[in-house]
């Protein structure tokens, strides 16, 4: 490829936040002084450069929270640093909701506005804030400000949300919830924040909890603590039986991923340790971004080195040498958490290059998405770590023969991987005794909305729908529950009387509805639903990647279909209208190219299904 | 490959001796490829016909030998399939969602269905988004059996059922949006399109994205399957998503070589020649009085196969055979645009 930079290469400041992250150019040939002695005759390049290309979100993200946006100038020296065609960078740059590749203020408060917070009043906060600060995305007062509409923050059980982040020589990103306008106007004024507290353990009087037994307890910031209450155990119980026993055992507990597309954990780590082909690599995804969904941020903040253990198990098993950690870019505390783990890990010999003195080496890379909801589809993924756009690849080849760099990998969720550490420690087939018979262990609900003590719950696969509402309090103020979403905005609707259906892989299955990631959000009968609906339809919008035209155009149909049906502009008679929303899913389910599209109508249509739900 | 040897495969200085002795006889033409086994066959299902194929072929290659046409738009057969307009999607029993006949290879035993219910309703509704959401006027094979219009009628497409489509984008609003949150949807029963003024940055072609389908054929084009110039790449996300130089920058300002590659793989004149624009927006351009002459490419050593479109004695546009060994259906600037000396030729 014949790199072609046009124009300025970035500022000094641009270059210094870039060269933090990449190390000082080499030679003129990356965008280093040019030294005609040593530059001039020879040309740098080749495999070697390109192969760098996965460090170009990495890149991106020094400039953005160096300078609160990437210009054309900051771009380019990018692109010559990595030799990367600046258009492909710019696609990339833009494709991404967190980056700004037109001047903006340094100080921004991203304020979530889906369907969780406002159940809590974001909508009325929003127009509060457009009153006193202007409208978003506008810059407030000096120029230094601004702030923006944002999809879920993972913050529901703490609703309203907002993430400030404040470019700059010294970064800052925090979240805040609950907040109001004039904490927002506040912290806009100050550009400082301090972190929100630790997650609190909702069940922490519980004994027998298994995935959230240091929640809210034990230190997440200390190895030593973690070690004290049963951590490592796992991993060096793994070292002992081989990774063969390790396979045996996953699969003998019936495991089935946690992500939302409940594949068996067991099978897919077997299917990768088969593979000829090398390297392997582990992926945790904790890309956690269906609204509504909050149950791996709450692992992450609360039990971090629980994670890195069981990638590290999971590398054991599937012979990986080299894993990533994919978190998703708005969850600044469980980031900070997690590198915290892994570098106090890597520091006592837990990762490396002999863990544990077994001889068997691992090591996690840490990467930040950059807000887009696609990056959780585990394809999505892997383009992103790339350094590429978010756009699922067509499937199959399935990943545990040709993921990520193009090599056999095993991608679980955060909540999947911290299962595995009991089934390593009591085996599998005391897991399997946990649950049913088609859904085994213990499971997380992230119960959200009109309940009166929202947070993440875990019960023993086989609970109710009921029990777990009963569990977070009920609906406050005795008031009637209108409706329940499962599943999150890729999930369906269901009554009342759902309520004793058990929340199990099977018994949602053969009820038509779905597990999804574990969300149960609440809407009593004042909630507006048709407003729900509509937040619903403009998630998949915003967030389709654009690739197929199922979802691309069809995401845009449907909410142009709910908009005029509440604005009672109907094109046609109401009945036809209704075909043509049910015409519009179908088509996106059946021919869109990944999971997105194909559930993006899934809620908006069981609404519909529902006797009296909604009025259109 | 045998009777090549090289001087460095033997370090014994005696054999080393002898091969200079009597170097062994030149061949008389260059050596051929190894033999390629040829590949076995692959039973499978289509609509209930029972068929038989080479393993390695498309669900579409394998309908195409059945004689059933299925429709298309983002493949073209010099370009690996990307599989993104989802116009082909088959059925096939076992599988959970549609898949795309253009990419997707045959199996054993694999039983498709071109024609079902799901197929019918999935290639309607993705022709009614397509034709509600962008200009198609131009687009696709526009021999009368095949074109856009007549897969809109077998399936029953009604574009209309969206509403009237809403206001065209100004000229660089488009390039300006960015990812995430955007205004909803007003309700006044409108459908959003991408229609928006033509690009015209040069002289050489023009591009109006109003026609474009996002179908990455010119992406692909520009970059690693043929020119690797890399000068467009797909920006921003969702429906707001198109095609675009870096920083949106005009095409002179860009990394373009102008090798018109990307007009030679768009299926829906998105792109296209400068001279075949100003023709049509005179009213000018006529097909049907045009002449196609298949020739070499005057310049250079390669020996490119071009295609020479004239029109009242004057060539209007060039492009290359798809099949040709040589070009593959691409071009470099001198071949694909390098033909004004001939229409500036004294008349005698």
């Amino acid at each position: 490829m014949d790199l072609h930079v046009v124009g300025p290469l970035a500022s000094p400041v641009e270059r210094a936040a870039v060269d933090a992250i990449l190390g000082a150019p080499e030679s003129g040939w990356v965008g280093g002084a040019r030294d005609s002695g040593t530059d001039g005759h020879a040309s740098s390049g080749g495999h070697a450069l390109r192969a760098r290309r996965s460090q170009l979100l990495p890149a991106l993200h020094a400039v953005q929270s160096r300078i609160g946006w990437i210009s054309t100038p900051a771009l380019n020296y990018i692109c010559k640093r990595l030799a990367v065609a600046p258009a492909e960078a710019y696609g990339v740059a833009t494709f991404y909701a967190l980056y700004a590749t037109t001047p903006r203020p340094p100080v921004v408060a991203h304020v979530c506005d889906d369907i969780a917070c406002r159940l809590a009043g974001a909508e009325a906060l929003c127009g509060d804030l457009t009153r006193s600060l202007g409208p978003a995305g506008e810059p407030i007062g000096d120029g230094r400000a601004t702030w923006l509409r944002s999809p879920c923050l993972g913050l529901c059980d703490l609703a309203p949300a907002a993430l400030f982040t404040t470019a700059g020589e010294r970064p800052v990103m925090v979240s805040a919830a609950p907040v109001d306008s004039a904490g927002i106007a506040a912290r806009l004024e100050s550009g400082e924040g301090s972190a929100r507290p630790a997650p609190v353990g909702r069940q922490a009087e519980r004994g027998d909890l298994r995935l959230l037994r240091r929640v809210g307890i034990v230190d997440p910031g200390s190895l030593d603590d973690y070690r004290a209450s049963g951590g490592y155990r796992a991993l060096a119980r793994a070292i002992e039986i081989g990774p063969d026993r390790v396979l045996e055992e996953v699969t003998a507990s019936k495991l089935m991923g946690r992500g939302g597309a409940a594949f068996p954990t067991g099978r897919k780590w077997a299917a990768v340790a088969a593979q000829s082909a090398q390297p392997h690599y582990v992926v945790c995804n904790a890309d956690e971004s269906e609204p509504g969904t909050f149950k791996d941020r709450v692992l992450l903040e609360g039990d971090p080195f629980a994670t890195v253990e069981a990638m590290t198990i999971a590398a054991f098993a599937t012979r990986a040498s080299l894993g990533y950690l994919y978190i998703r870019g708005e969850y600044p505390e469980a980031e900070w958490r997690v590198t915290n783990a892994i570098d106090r890990a890597r520091a006592a010999g837990l990762l490396g290059g002999d863990i544990l003195g077994s001889g068997f080496a691992f090591d996690i890379e840490l990467r930040r998405g950059a807000g887009a909801y696609i990056c959780g589809e585990e394809t999505a993924l892997f383009e992103s770590i790339e350094g590429k756009r978010g756009e699922p690849r067509n499937k199959p080849p399935f990943p545990v023969e040709i993921g990520l760099f193009g090599k056999p990998t095993v991608v679980n969720n955060v909540e999947t991987l911290a299962n595995v550490l009991s089934i390593v420690t009591d085996g599998g087939e005391s897991f399997a005794q946990i649950g049913t018979e088609g859904s085994t262990g213990p499971k997380l609900f992230c119960l959200s909305g009109h309940v009166a003590q929202p947070g993440v719950y875990e019960v023993e696969f086989g609970a109710t729908l009921g029990d777990l509402i009963t569990l977070a309090g009920g609906v406050p103020g005795g008031r009637a529950i209108r409706t329940i979403l499962l599943g999150g905005a890729a999930g369906v609707f269901v009554g009342q009387d759902a309520l004793d259906m058990p929340l199990t892989f099977e018994a949602t299955r053969a009820a038509g509805a779905t597990l999804g990631s574990g969300v149960i959000m609440v809407f009593d009968e004042t909630a507006d639903l048709v407003d729900t609906l509509r937040r619903i339809a403009q998630f998949f919008r915003d967030e389709s990647c654009g690739q197929c035209v199922p979802c691309r155009v069809g995401s845009v149909r449907q909410e142009e279909l709910l908009a005029r049906l509440a604005a009672g502009s109907r094109v046609r008679s109401r009945e036809e209208e209704l075909i043509l929303l049910r015409e519009i899913g179908q088509a996106m389910r059946d021919a869109s190219i990944c999971g997105l599209g194909q559930t993006a109508s899934s809620a908006i249509e069981s609404a519909f299904r529902q006797p009296g739900m909604v009025n259109l | 490959m045998t009777d090549q040897v090289t001087p460095n495969a033997t370090s014994d200085p005696d054999v080393l001796a002898a091969i200079l002795r009597s170097p062994p006889a030149r061949a008389s033409r260059p050596p051929g490829p190894p033999p390629v086994e040829a590949p076995a066959s692959v039973e499978l299902t289509i609509d209930g016909v029972a068929v038989s194929v080479p393993d390695g072929t498309t669900i579409l290659g394998a309908c195409g030998e059945q004689g059933i046409d299925t429709p298309t738009l983002c493949y073209v057969e010099n370009l690996t399939p990307v599989n993104v307009c989802r116009v082909c999607v088959v059925e096939v029993a076992g599988s959970r969602v549609l898949v795309p006949a253009c990419s997707r290879k045959v199996e054993a035993g694999m039983d498709v269905q071109t024609d079902s219910e799901r197929v019918r309703l999935s290639r309607k509704v993705v022709l009614e988004f397509l034709g509600s959401s962008v200009d198609l006027s131009l687009t696709g094979p526009i021999t009368p059996d095949r074109s856009i219009a007549a897969y809109a009628q077998r399936y029953g497409a009604d574009a209309t059922r969206f509403g009237p489509p809403g206001q065209p984008s100004a000229a660089g609003e488009r390039d300006r949006l960015e990812s995430g949150h955007h205004h909803g949807p007003t309700g006044d029963a409108t459908a959003a399109t991408v229609a928006q003024p033509t690009k015209i940055d040069n002289e050489l072609y023009v591009r109006d994205y109003s026609k474009c389908i996002l179908c990455y054929k010119c992406v692909d084009a520009c970059g690693e399957e043929a020119q690797n110039t890399f000068a467009i790449a797909v920006a921003g996300r969702g429906f707001d998503a198109r095609i675009s130089t870096e920083s949106a920058v005009p095409l002179p300002e860009s990394a373009c070589v102008y090798c018109g590659n990307c007009i030679g793989v768009c299926p829906t004149g998105a792109l296209m020649f400068k001279s075949e624009y100003d023709m049509r927006e005179s009213g000018t351009w006529d097909e049907s009085a045009q002449t196609v002459t298949d020739t070499i490419c005057p310049y250079c050593g390669v020996g490119c196969a071009v295609s020479l479109h004239a029109q009242d004695d004057r060539i209007v546009k060039v492009t290359s055979p798809t099949d040709s060994s040589v070009t593959d259906g691409h071009l470099c600037i001198k071949g694909r645009f390098g033909f004004e000396f001939v229409n500036n030729r004294p008349k005698v």
